[in-house]
């Protein structure tokens, strides 16, 4: 334990510069370069909004402010995942020809997808002042919200690398699963359309559902959410880590004679 | 890698082995996995790439691996450099190493010179402050002071070789590990490389050596390894082991 510390200490250099190589790409070129994180989201969530008020008309007080909150969330989830899931294979010519730490990539691309989240809670903060959402001191406890959506999001991240390794099918089934997964989340429904079985289902399986309605209740009741809310989310997470961390901890030494 | 203190060795391989499971044929798909496995096929032909070897190195030993084509003297230095788990036996290194295997294996085809210099060096273990100190001294070894802010994608391989040789030896490590990098570059440049090895063994560095030539093993190596079938054949002095070995060749050809 005491040994993997240190070496995660002397490899935080390399964490920092894979943070900082991923955002500079991202929009090396562009003429916008990082606004594009901001105008980015408001534009699909100018669309959506567009759509979804005309089209099938919920009954949704501030629907802006609902959606762009599902939205960030889910977006931020597909595309750490789906980029971690390609860590391991995407890097193996560095990983056969010198020794780091695999986990460093992981954790790395999940966390550029993180802050390129944290860049476009500047199109969610437009959005919350055009629509007048009230700023409560619960809004302090957003970044906890976060917090349980990377850890989640690290843990999967984690097991998808390690099973892509193995079987690279795992990439066709899962963007599948990503596309069923986005109808399962309430991100531009509400919740009491559709069935109580499916509301169950949703409620109790989709993780995603106990993160986006934690910080739809402050931003949209300006409540604070409510406690076994929180702690389902939480427990999720930690889970989810632990899971992914046994299952790539495991395999890792293995990986070097499949990529 | 932790820094163990080890006052006389440098490199400790103690019956070392490493397997590799060849599958009948590649398995990487879950169709073909579950296919197998109901058919009871799931067989797989251990190869061992090292065979319970076991050798010392000195602190400011210089040896040399020598065997012919798939006698596992890569898959000795990658274990040595920990890309390699060996499956049974263990390996000890004391001190930093620098791994040569590659030049410039953690470059990233779009960022430039610049950007990538501090990549690479991260990949090394070294934080930013360190590479800025080191930074001039690295650009003015390898020449490339009009192209740091090109990409490393619109460079030649010699050019990205050079760049990739000056990070890696630009402190002196305790071990360095090398597997036939400097075939790339220009004569000028591998002169450059030979001299800066010569001064980093000068300095107390210990070498491990990887070459299909003879003669440069003969050159820089006061030790050899000899390996076959990842099997240690002998180990000892340069000019036995390596009089031996071509002995060996030659009987074969016969």
């Amino acid at each position: 334990m005491y040994q993997q510390i240190e070496v995660l200490k002397k490899y935080m250099p390399l964490y920092r510069q894979l943070v900082k190589k991923d955002i500079k790409l991202k929009y090396r070129r562009s003429f916008l370069g990082y606004l594009w994180s901001i105008l980015n989201p408001l534009m699909i969530m100018g669309i959506m909004v567009i759509v979804f008020s005309n089209m099938f008309r919920f009954n949704i007080q501030n629907y802006p402010v609902y959606l762009i909150i599902g939205q960030s969330i889910f977006n931020f989830t597909n595309e750490a995942t789906s980029k971690a899931m390609w860590s391991i294979i995407g890097n193996a010519s560095l990983l056969k020809k010198t020794y780091v730490p695999k986990y460093i990539f992981c954790l790395s691309t999940v966390s550029s997808s993180f802050v390129n989240m944290l860049f476009s809670l500047g199109a969610m903060l437009i959005v919350f002042i055009v629509c007048g959402v009230k700023f409560t001191w619960n809004m302090l406890f957003i970044p906890v919200i976060l917090l349980q959506v990377f850890v989640f999001a690290l843990g999967l991240g984690l097991f998808l690398a390690e099973a892509t390794v193995f079987f690279r099918d795992i990439q066709y089934i899962y963007s599948a699963f990503l596309t069923a997964w986005m109808y399962a989340t309430p991100i531009f429904y509400p919740l009491e359309t559709v069935g109580e079985t499916i509301q169950w289902i949703i409620k109790h399986l989709n993780p995603l559902y106990a993160y986006i309605q934690q910080f739809r209740t402050i931003a949209l009741d300006a409540a604070f959410p409510a406690f076994g809310l929180i702690l389902h989310g939480i427990l999720v997470s930690a889970i989810m880590l632990v899971f992914g961390v046994w299952r790539f901890m495991k395999n890792q030494d293995r990986f070097i004679l499949y990529i | 890698m932790i820094e163990n203190k080890n006052d006389e060795y440098a490199v400790i391989v103690d019956h070392a082995t490493i397997r590799f499971n060849i599958a009948s044929e590649k398995i990487d798909n879950l169709k073909e996995y579950f296919v197998k496995m109901a058919k009871h096929q799931l067989m797989f032909q251990e190869f061992l790439a090292l065979d319970d070897v076991s050798f010392k190195v000195k602190k400011g030993e210089s040896w040399g691996i020598i065997g012919t084509n798939g006698s596992g003297k890569s898959t000795m230095l990658k274990m040595v450099c920990r890309i390699l788990k060996p499956y049974k036996g263990s390996v000890q290194t004391f001190g930093t190493i620098a791994p040569l295997i590659e030049l410039g294996a953690g470059f990233s085809e779009d960022l430039t010179a610049r950007e990538n210099i501090f990549l690479n060096g991260a990949v090394l273990g070294y934080d930013e402050k360190f590479m800025e100190a080191h930074f001039q001294e690295i650009v003015d070894f390898a020449e490339l002071h009009n192209f740091l802010d090109m990409p490393i994608k619109n460079y030649s391989s010699g050019m990205a070789a050079r760049l990739g040789f000056s990070i890696a030896t630009m402190v002196n490590p305790d071990i360095l590990i090398c597997d036939e990098v400097l075939a790339v570059g220009d004569v000028a440049f591998q002169k450059k490389c030979e001299r800066r090895m010569a001064e980093m063994r000068a300095s107390g560095t210990t070498l491990l050596f990887v070459s299909h030539s003879m003669e440069s093993v003969r050159s820089v190596c006061e030790n050899a390894l000899w390996l076959s079938h990842g099997k240690v054949m002998a180990m000892g002095k340069v000019d036995d082991v390596s009089e031996k070995y071509m002995k060996y060749l030659d009987e074969g050809n016969r």
